[in-house]
């Protein structure tokens, strides 16, 4: 394996609201490995938006960190690692630099460029879409403005924007969903980010827009070496697209593992319930669906212990509700889940729970 | 086959036709919007018929129009009353409806939007009852304990407002609004759309157990073909207002008959990563047309790639390709296209 572009471990965030503390994130551990495609499923408000937005410290307030780091490669001599106590073997640990500070803002958008959901509320609607390219081009790189308007043309055409010379100077609601989506997908890659955060960028997409955009940025990310990581809640975009997959829930990265390993030996049981309950084209499947029971619980009322035990069918009493799980890890996998007691359980599939029964 | 009795709904040649006009004063730049246009289609008693295209599609519209929530501009829509006659339901003024609003009855899609913040669970699944003076005092409130218990809620739950539900529990509540008329037909516009994958499937067996349970049709609006697949035993599909397809699942799974059918089934990310690269890609090109200024001849063919001369030229027609399978398509017969499941034969 090569070293490793981005290194979260036991990454925290937490929102402090008056009615109550909620763990937006609560031990996040993942890996991206440059050029390499990372997915972080799961469910609504398991935090992986709250977690992708801590990578580029955009957490607002009541939201912050409270602990773990993110490890980010820089360049040897790169500005932003320049006298900086916060480099360690080359990677800057991204959670304690300051949100608005100079290293910060080189980092932001010129080494990790995110892409959002919904294009219309990200982009600006009160500018057109070359000027909103053009200021991220000026910001990060000295350009003249007709220089700029260049390149933000050439950049549409990347994206396959039809007749980018003349669509430059659209606002958002003159463009489809689609085209919206290209706008932001231009604007993200115009300054050759090292690594692209795409927080389901086509969830609210058709499915043959989504195959475009899917294929737009598979292409893209071929071309300019560029890792990716992927967020969304559909398996069959993960399968599509991921070497590497991240599950998520409630807060907490419950599996790691490439992404053959999480359909063909799943490891934690909540992957496994996840697996199952998705119907899925190409099979017959007029037979009942397996079901997950129960609801997520309220952010306010997480469980004490693993998060899943509630809903979780091989929950080992008086275990799984007071331990939190460690993640354990073997090789490239990494679980948590105390039915695993070593890397050799993890690498075999064994749980403790078949030999106690 | 089916006998004429089977046959809960008709729908012939149903058309919905919007005009607008651009700016507020402007008799100019009047647009016309065939949301619908010329549909064909057949709801037997006791199925679960898919309606599946993407936004903009006019599938909404079609559903909005069954359960005459507009007014169809064209068309009749012959609905088979439970003592066996049929009534046209196209035409109905808004008395004579009356009846048929509790027997068509709709699921809509966002459980956050659909249901009134300020109203309890208890009114808020009681309203139809209490709206078409069906019940009131006691009697009411017994049959919304039993719609309750019906979808998987407790009773108790009456006094609650919607913000105290998780977003599966409010689907629960839109269901048994539904169902607490006893209706024969529902129309079900993107029931699962904004759930959860977990909660997802859920919704979708208490769907199949209360289709046993209560003898009910379902007609199920969907943009997602693995839930269409699922839950259905016949699927049409639209595209800019027009049916170009219809068939039963397995069939139209298995072999389409019309490009745009199969470019929808090929768009779909099969969950397996063993299956990468095993299927031959046909992009779409561009983007749905705009249903105002749709393309001369087939609506499809500046995005086909099998499109011929003559499809800018002449409209298909929704013709039978082989029995209980339809296509708007002038090659439908000769094409050979691919689609997801294994055949039917072998499953």
């Amino acid at each position: 394996m090569p070293q490793p572009l981005l290194r979260v471990r036991d990454l925290r965030a937490h929102f402090d609201s008056g009615e109550g503390l909620v763990r937006a994130v609560d031990g996040v551990d993942l890996t991206v490995y440059p050029g390499q495609t990372l997915c972080v499923v799961g469910e609504s408000g398991c935090g992986k938006s709250v977690m992708a937005r801590s990578i580029l410290q955009l957490v607002e307030p009541p939201g912050r960190i409270v602990g773990g780091e993110i490890r980010y490669r820089l360049d040897p001599g790169h500005p932003a690692s320049a006298g900086s106590d916060t480099v360690e073997d080359g990677m800057v640990d991204i959670a304690r630099l300051a949100p608005k500070g100079r290293a910060m803002r080189q980092i932001r958008g010129k080494e990790i460029a995110m892409i959002f959901q919904e294009p219309m509320t990200s982009l600006s609607p009160v500018h057109t879409i070359g000027h909103q390219i053009v200021e991220n081009l000026r910001t990060h790189e000295a350009l003249g403005k007709a220089e700029a308007r260049e390149r933000a043309i050439e950049e549409l055409r990347l994206v396959g924007m039809p007749r980018p010379e003349r669509r430059i100077d659209a606002y958002t609601f003159e463009l489809s969903g689609g085209m919206r989506q290209r706008a932001m997908i231009a604007m993200a890659l115009a300054c050759r980010p090292k690594l692209l955060i795409a927080d389901e960028p086509t969830t609210a997409l058709d499915v043959t827009t989504q195959a475009q955009i899917l294929e737009l940025l598979q292409q893209r990310q071929e071309e300019l070496g560029m890792a990716v990581m992927f967020i969304t809640h559909d398996l069959g975009v993960v399968a599509e697209i991921a070497d590497e997959v991240a599950v998520m829930y409630l807060g907490l990265a419950v599996e790691q593992c490439d992404v053959d390993s999480l359909f063909h030996a799943p490891r934690h049981p909540y992957t496994r319930a996840l697996l199952r309950s998705v119907p899925t084209v190409g099979r017959r499947a007029k037979a009942r669906l397996a079901t997950i029971p129960g609801v997520v619980p309220h952010p306010y009322q997480r469980p004490a212990g693993c998060p899943f035990h509630t809903r979780c069918d091989e929950a080992m009493a008086g275990v799984c509700d007071v331990e939190e799980p460690p993640p354990v890890v073997s090789g490239t996998r990494s679980v948590r889940c105390l039915l695993y007691d070593g890397p050799a359980s993890v690498a075999t599939g064994t749980t403790a729970v078949k030999e106690t029964v | 086959m089916t006998t004429e009795a089977d046959v809960l709904l008709r729908v012939e040649d149903l058309s919905m036709r919007f005009e607008t006009t651009k700016g507020l004063f402007s008799r100019r730049g009047r647009m016309v919007v065939d949301a619908v246009k010329n549909v064909d289609l057949t709801v037997r008693r006791g199925e679960t018929l898919g309606l599946v295209g993407e936004s903009g599609c006019g599938k909404t519209t079609l559903g909005r129009c069954v359960q005459r929530a507009y007014r169809p501009t064209g068309g009749r829509l012959r609905y088979r009353r439970a003592d066996g006659t049929e009534v046209d339901l196209a035409t109905l003024g808004r008395g004579a409806l009356g009846p048929y609003r509790r027997e068509i009855r709709t699921i809509f899609q966002d459980p956050n939007s659909s249901l009134n913040p300020r109203m309890t669970v208890g009114q808020i699944v009681g309203e139809p009852l209490r709206a078409n003076r069906l019940a009131r005092g006691a009697d009411l409130r017994d049959r919304v304990a039993d719609a309750l218990r019906l979808v998987g809620l407790q009773p108790e739950y009456m006094r609650r407002y919607p913000h105290a539900f998780s977003g599966g529990q409010r689907q629960r509540i839109g269901i048994a609004r539904a169902l607490i008329t006893n209706p024969r037909l529902v129309i079900a516009d993107e029931a699962v759309s904004a759930l959860d994958v977990s909660v997802r499937s859920q919704i979708l067996n208490l769907l199949e157990d209360l289709q046993e349970q209560l003898d009910l049709t379902y007609v199920f609006v969907s943009h997602d073909l693995s839930v269409i697949q699922h839950l259905c035993d016949r699927v049409a599909v639209m595209y800019v207002g027009r049916i170009v397809e219809e068939a039963a699942t397995d069939d139209l799974y298995a072999r389409p008959r019309h490009p745009y059918t199969e470019t929808l089934l090929r768009a779909l990310p099969l969950p397996d990563p063993r299956l990468r690269g095993t299927r031959r890609r046909v992009p779409l090109k561009g983007e749905v047309p705009d249903p105002a200024d749709p393309p001369t001849g087939c609506t499809f063919h500046p995005r086909c790639p099998y499109a011929q001369d003559d499809c800018a030229r002449t409209e298909p027609r929704l013709l039978a390709i082989e029995a209980g399978h339809e296509a708007r398509c002038h090659y439908a017969k000769t094409l050979d296209l691919a689609g997801v499941a294994e055949p039917a034969s072998t499953s």
